[in-house]
């Protein structure tokens, strides 16, 4: 499990390797959080490596998009697989986040 | 990190795995790998398993680490799966209290939580599994969750 992000002009691309759950998610946090601080505004989360995400994952993500926004920043999600639409459908968090279907159109929205 | 006790031992129903862990979350993960394995071996639907039963899971596991064990050193999780072709039985149990899982109604999608920060673990056990159960046996804590294969 791990997360590295990367920038793409002015993006930070946030990549998920594994899980994001109870056990990781401060690790996350603190990362977008870092960089955050250091200026980035702008920050696309890309979980094509994502196996799955728990209820504290969610949260920590909701927490981030709040953190974000009173930055006057923007957060896209992007490459998530059916089950993780699922998770977010389920939860009704797609109606709270800009999803992508791919990097690429995440990028292009930001 | 390490299972205090471990047994798989098939039953002629299917397969069986107990399990004991520390009230470590850095022992979710391998919980969910031993009993996602498990569930391989009964060809127990892969769908049903990468989502239902491995996020229902991690959720009964991290409630009786942090809330019902409150990640005491000296309290233990026992985790029982019991899976076939047809279902698949999971009990988790902690050290603590319990809790009244009828009086636990919170709507995390209503439109005033939406941004919470927590409070979607139970409602994604209850959505991602047909039947989710609490009841206490000598002086445990245990969440039993039963999925069937659609």
């Amino acid at each position: 499990m791990s997360f590295t992000i990367t920038k793409q002009g002015d993006v930070s691309i946030v990549e998920v390797d594994g899980q994001l759950i109870v056990g990781n998610r401060q690790e996350l946090k603190h990362k977008v959080l870092e960089a955050l601080e250091g200026g980035a505004r702008k920050f696309l989360i890309d979980f094509a490596k994502t196996g799955y995400i728990d209820s504290s994952g969610l949260g920590v993500l909701v927490s981030l998009s709040k953190k974000i926004r009173e930055q006057g920043g923007e957060l896209r999600l992007a490459e998530l697989n059916e089950d993780l639409r699922t998770l977010f459908e389920l939860t009704k968090l797609d109606t709270l986040f800009q999803i992508a279907d791919s990097r690429a159109n995440a990028m292009a929205s930001l | 990190m390490s299972l205090r006790a471990e047994a798989h031992r098939p039953s002629p129903e299917g397969r069986l795995l107990e399990l004991e862990i520390p009230s470590d979350i850095g022992c979710i993960e391998r919980v969910v790998e031993a009993v996602r394995h498990e569930c391989e071996q009964v060809q127990f639907s892969e769908r049903l398993v990468a989502l239902n039963v491995r996020v229902a899971l991690a959720e009964a596991l991290s409630n009786a680490i942090l809330r019902g064990n409150r990640e005491r050193d000296d309290a233990f999780v026992r985790v029982r799966a019991q899976v076939d072709a047809t279902m698949i039985v999971l009990e988790v149990a902690d050290e603590g209290v319990g809790f009244d899982l009828d009086a636990c109604t919170v709507d995390p999608t209503a439109p005033e939580r939406l941004d919470a920060e927590d409070g979607r673990g139970l409602f994604l056990m209850r959505r991602l599994m047909h039947r989710v159960e609490r009841f206490d046996v000598q002086g445990r804590s245990v969440i039993r969750m039963t999925l069937f294969r659609e």
